[in-house]
Parts: C-alpha cells; structure tokens; sequence
C-alpha cells in the first residue's frame, strides 16, 4: 500500500474510452494522492490528455468511475458531472496543451473571470449587484487581492493591466496555472504545463508548482515529457502507454521498470537486447 | 542566375493597370457592349444594341482608376495611407478626447430639442426633432444588441424580432385590456426578454454561420406569424390607434386637463415630440447604465470571456448555457423596450417595419460603431440613420453612398470606428485600452 492508495484525492476506476472502434484507455486504474504531484507519462497518442479530457468532463467516459473525495468529506463521481459543475462543485481545475487564455482580456481579468462563481453569488446573480445591495462591492474587492496574490506569486504584478495575449510564452503557461488556481481546486491538472518552456521558464514552474503543493490545499497531476521536470518535482508517476497503465509507483521505481524503458524512455543500442529480454520480447 | 530587375513604380502599374483594363474589356464587351431590345415600331423583332462608347468608358474609368491606386496607394513602399492612419484617431483614442466626445455627444441630446426650437421655430424643428428621435432608437437598439453580438460574441441576425415583440406587446395589451403604456413598457421588456430565452434554448450549441442562420430564422417567423395571425394582429394591416404615452397622467391634448393647460403653456404639438424625444432619451441612457455597470460585474465578464474562448469558460466553472441565456434575454429585454416605445410614437404598427432589413441594419451599427463599443454605436448611428435621413435629396444615389461608406468604414477601421477595448478592472489608474487586434470577435 503506497501513500497515494490511503488517502486518495481521486480515485479513477476501471476507465474506459472509446471513440467508435477506437479504445483510446482500456480499463485504466489508478490513484492520486492527496497533496502529490502525481506525473502522468507516456508516449504520443498513450491517452493522457484522453484521461484529462475525462476527468474534467470534456469527455463522458464510455465506462468507468471517477471519484472526488473532497477534503471537506464530499464525495463527487465526476463522470456523471457537467464539464463546468465539475470545477465549481468538484473543485478541479485544468489547464489545456495549447494555452486558452481570454487574450482580449487584461491579466487581472482573466484571475477575475476564474472567480466568478463566488462573484456571482456574492452579487446575487448580479441583481443584487446591479442595485448596489448586499457585500458585492467587498467580494470583489476580495476577488482583486486574490488575484493581486496570485500575480506575485507569478511575478505579473506589474503587467496587471496588460492584455493577456501581450505575454510571452512562459508568461502565459504560469498565467495559465495562477488562474486555474483563482478557482479555489483541490486538484489541478495541468496538461503539458512545461512544454515550450526554457530552463529558467522550466525551473520557475517547478517552484510555482511546489509552492502551490505546500501552501495551498492543492494536489496537482501533471501530463508531462520532459523527464527531468517529472524526476524532479513529482512524488507519484503512472505511465499509459496505447490506452493502458504499464506502470505506476514512485519516480524511481517508473524510472528503472523495464516495461517502462523499453515503452517510453528508451536505451542505449547496447543494452536493448537485455531490456527485451526483461519484457518479454524477443 | 541574375535576379530579375524590379520594375520601377510606373512601369509596374501600367503594367497592372493594362492587365486590369484588358479584364475590364473582354467582360464589358458582353455585358456592356451589346444589348438586346425589342424594337419598337417593327412588330416585337429582337435587335442587336452596340454600345461601344460606353465600353471605352469602363475601360478607362478600370485603367486610370487602377493606375492611380496603384501608384499612390498599393506599389508605393510609404504608402500615403499609412501616414493617413496615423493622423486618425488610434485605438486607444485617448481617454481624454474619448470623453471628451462623450460628454460632449451627451450635452448636445440633452439641449438639442431647446436649440432646434430655439432656432427653428415649433414648426420648423418637428422633422429633426423627429429624426432625432430615429436615431436615439437605433442608438438603444445598437446598445441592445452590442450585449449579445459586442460582449457576449453571439452573432444574431433577428434582433429585430425582440423589437417587434416589444411593439405588438404594448400594442395588443392596449388593445385587448386598455393597459397604459407605463404598464406596458416593462411588460413588453419582459416578454421580449422570455422570447430571447425561447429563441436562446435551441441555438446554444449552435456557433457562427449557424447561429447567424438560426436568428435570422426566428425573426422571420416572427414576423411571419404576426403578419399572417390576421384575427389576433390584424396582420398586414397593422394595430392602428396605439394609445400615446402620458406625462404622469397628463395627456399630450387640447383643452382641460392636458399637459399644455396644466402647465398653463398654449396648446402645441410639438410638447409630445419633445416628451417622446426625453423618454427615448432617458430610455437609451438606462440602457448604457444598465450594460456598463453589467461590464463590471461578474456576468459582464463572462459574457467576454464567452466570447473569447468558450472551453476555458468552461474549464473555469461558469455555465456558459446561462450565461448565453443572460445575454439573448437582456438584449432581447431592451429591444422590447424600444419596440414598445417605437409603438407608442408611432401609434400605427404592422409587420411591415419589422423586416430583416432592420436587422441588418442594426448589425451594421454595431459593427460600424466596434463591437462592443458603447460610443461607437452612437457615432454609428447618427452616421447612418442620420445620414441616411439627410440625404433624402439624392434618391437613388442614396443607397450607393451609403454602401461606399460602409466599404470604406470597413477598409479604414476593421474592427469598427472605436475599436479598442477598455478593460473592466484595472490595478492601475491610467490602464490603457486594449487594441481591437487582441480581442476575439467570437465564434456565436
């Protein structure tokens, strides 16, 4: 029994996806680990923005469970959810592979946006808003120095009022993530948060990512290629490989399964016929 | 090899411009050149018409017109546009001369009846004042319409079915239940409103083109419904003898107990024109408070994030099938307003000022203006409904200025005469507006 098996965040069962004759996950198992970062790998087309697809609700699972067990003892099977219930009710926030920021919007506009859920109740469903009653005018206030912290926190501060689209690449990923978190989730999938990055860019992910881990009640799983982002910053990995898990345990573990190195990582020429011997293939 | 030698600027547009008039002619030859007719006098015998002077013109008119493009304008390396471009207003406008315009724009409807009649004489001023009254309902219906097609990124061809639900509400409610018009006017926005939610429900998954056919669907059917239902609506006859609007009870009439006596002022016609020029007023005013202050607020703000990008909308939590609701509903509600006014000034209503030209034009205001820019729908306005008014005079010209300015509008500014986005929340005092080229037009 691994940590991440006690106190799971999100239990995903027995998922399966199916587009026409297409099995994009079969059967697929696993969990995540209440404050982890847990690192889903895998080559091109394994199924894992598939799997992300599923749990946030783009995607009906053709079978399956996908359970949320909130910290506040809420239990939400998320595949019987509306993509949008599932970040306001479910508390779980994405980030998508190609960024979608609200380019015509300024920075804080978009960490504006995020809380609109809180906003809207605190305005009454803006009637109350509109008439000027009730704690409108304090939550959003509240609502601006919750984004004011997430903008230090990505160091944008400054550039607060500036388009979104004006950013440079890295800028926007973080931006990505900082408004992904204005929602208030307790799990945050981040699809390929480090591609495109450069090394500083990289490296400041890590620490925004570790951050969030340590400060706020967020677990985070990641889809990722860069194996030294995953070595570095994740306490759990699963590896899918055309839909299936092929392995899951700690970095280490994943990083010497054979199953693993001969699916995804690779080796030297040399040491090609000792790894298929270890899987079976020869 | 050796590259080729550019041509210099004048040998390239002759060049060009030759290409352009031999088109010109291969095309003119057929469709300019010859024509049939039936000749008169000799039985109904068919003749071949030759026109070839007027061919020689459109060549011409094709070879000098091109030529001079080319060499001022297209060939050019510093074409005069561009330093042309930068004279004109940019983006951001300025917040100063911005509101400077604004305020201005606003001083000048609130004194203009007083000026006209100051000016004009009771008599004289009528007709502006009346076309005064034109544009403010336009400039209410492009405010409308601005929260479904500028905020909320909804591409919606029958906007003017909203307008006339308002109308026909105010009309048959006084009609059948001899219902006032104060009664009427938030009836009318609220039943306009639920024709919006009617329409909203079926379009949601709909984006685009499709929507656009959609809309323009539903306000034919509206129009249709109201023209053909003759024992309800008296369809294309209309609803004649709509009860005019009264001053806190006081009638617009001669004699005891008007507005006029009341007020001990002599009996004049022009009292209603001028109180249906300040309702409309108050009325285009509400709606802009209505809509700015909805920008500011939580559901403004998905409506532009709607009309960015609809799957992070989603990712974020905010249900985007209200949210579209919100949207079709609210425009719709202000459109039922106008329509409600519209039938009160009017006092005669039928299908016939409910076409899909309306619409159209509507649209075109709100695009002129820049999508979702308040004050651009105003400029937008007077330009063409003012305009269109003023230059009765040309007739058949009209319409072919009033293309050529459209063109133009949309080949000078894209996106709109005011084509920058002020942002709704700012850290910082002097945030600068954000350039139409960033802002998504949505995708319905």
């Amino acid at each position: 029994m691994s940590t991440w098996d006690n106190n799971p965040v999100l239990k995903v069962e027995h998922l399966t996806m199916r587009f026409g004759g297409l099995t994009a996950i079969n059967d697929l198992s696993f969990n995540i680990g209440r404050g982890d970062i847990t690192a889903l790998i895998g080559p091109n087309g394994a199924g894992k923005t598939t799997v992300f697809n599923c749990i946030t609700g783009f995607y009906k699972p053709t079978e399956g469970r996908l359970v949320m067990n909130r910290s506040n003892g809420e239990k939400h099977l998320l595949e019987r959810m509306a993509d949008f219930k599932i970040t306001a009710d479910a508390k779980v926030a994405r980030t998508f592979q190609n960024i979608r920021l609200f380019g015509g919007m300024t920075i804080l506009e978009n960490l504006m946006v995020a809380q609109h859920n809180p906003l809207m109740v605190a305005s009454n469903w803006t009637v109350g808003g509109l008439l000027g009653l009730g704690g409108y005018k304090k939550s959003n206030v509240d609502a601006i120095e919750t984004a004011k912290y997430w903008l230090e926190r990505i160091d944008l501060i400054d550039r607060a009022d500036a388009p979104a689209a004006d950013l440079s690449y890295g800028d926007q990923r973080r931006l990505e993530i900082a408004r992904a978190m204005c929602t208030g989730p307790e799990l945050l999938c981040l699809d390929e948060p480090a591609a495109g990055l450069n090394p500083k860019e990289s490296l400041e992910l890590n620490n925004l990512l570790q951050y969030i881990r340590k400060e706020h009640d967020t677990s985070v799983v990641l889809i990722e290629h860069d194996m030294s982002v995953v070595m570095e910053i994740s306490d759990h990995v699963v590896v899918l490989d055309y839909g299936v898990k092929i392995s899951d345990g700690t970095p280490e573990f994943v990083k010497n399964d054979p199953h693993v190195i001969a699916a995804y990582l690779g080796v030297e020429d040399d040491e090609v016929d000792q790894v298929e011997e270890e899987v079976g293939i020869v | 090899m050796q590259a080729r030698q550019k041509d210099s600027l004048l040998v390239a547009s002759v060049k060009d411009s030759l290409g352009a008039a031999v088109i010109t002619f291969a095309l003119a030859c057929v469709m300019v050149g010859l024509r049939v007719d039936v000749a008169s006098g000799r039985g109904a015998e068919l003749f071949l018409e030759h026109r070839w002077l007027a061919v020689a013109v459109a060549v011409l008119i094709v070879f000098a017109g091109r030529l001079a493009m080319n060499i001022f304008f297209w060939k050019r390396e510093d074409p005069p546009s561009l330093n042309l471009s930068g004279l004109m207003p940019k983006g951001g406008l300025g917040a100063n001369s911005s509101n400077i315009i604004k305020y201005g724009l606003l001083g000048l409807a609130v004194v203009l009846p007083f000026v006209l009649m100051f000016w004009l004489g009771a008599r004289g001023s009528r007709q502006y004042i009346d076309l005064a009254i034109l544009v403010l309902t336009y400039v209410m219906l492009g405010w409308g319409l601005n929260i479904v097609v500028g905020l909320a990124g909804l591409l919606d061809l029958g906007y003017v079915a909203f307008y006339a639900v308002g109308a026909y509400s105010y009309a048959l409610l006084a009609h059948y239940f001899g219902f006032s018009f104060w009664l009427c006017l938030p009836l009318a926005g609220i039943l306009a409103a639920f024709w919006g939610i009617i329409l909203g429900f079926p379009v949601l998954r709909l984006r685009g083109d499709y929507l656009a056919i959609v809309t323009l669907a539903f306000g034919e059917i509206i129009r249709v419904v109201l023209l053909n239902w003759y024992q309800f609506t008296g369809g294309p006859d209309g609803l004649s003898g709509i009860p005019r609007p009264s001053f806190f009870g006081l009638e617009f009439s001669r004699g005891e107990g008007g507005f006029a006596s009341f007020f001990g002022l002599d009996y004049s016609s022009i009292h209603r024109i001028i109180f249906l020029y300040y309702l409309i007023f108050a009325m285009a005013l509400f709606t802009n408070f209505v809509t700015m202050r909805l920008r500011r607020m939580p559901i403004g703000r998905a409506w532009e994030a709607l009309r960015e990008d609809e799957i992070a909308c989603r990712a974020l939590g905010i249900n985007t099938t209200n949210t579209k609701l919100t949207a079709f509903a609210l425009g719709a509600m202000f459109a039922g307003f106008a329509g409600s006014f519209f039938a009160t000034r009017q006092g005669f209503i039928s299908p016939e000022s409910f076409t899909f030209l309306e619409s159209a034009i509507i649209l075109a205001i709100v695009v002129l203006g820049g999508l979702g820019s308040q004050i651009g729908v105003v400029i937008a306005a007077i330009v063409m409904i003012g305009g269109f008014e003023f230059f009765r005079e040309f007739e058949e010209y009209r319409m072919l200025v009033f293309g050529m300015i459209m063109v133009v509008i949309m080949v000078w500014k894209p996106r709109g005469l005011i084509s920058s986005r002020t942002p709704s929340v700012a850290l910082s005092k002097n945030a600068k507006g954000i350039s139409a080229d960033l802002v998504q037009e949505g995708h319905g």
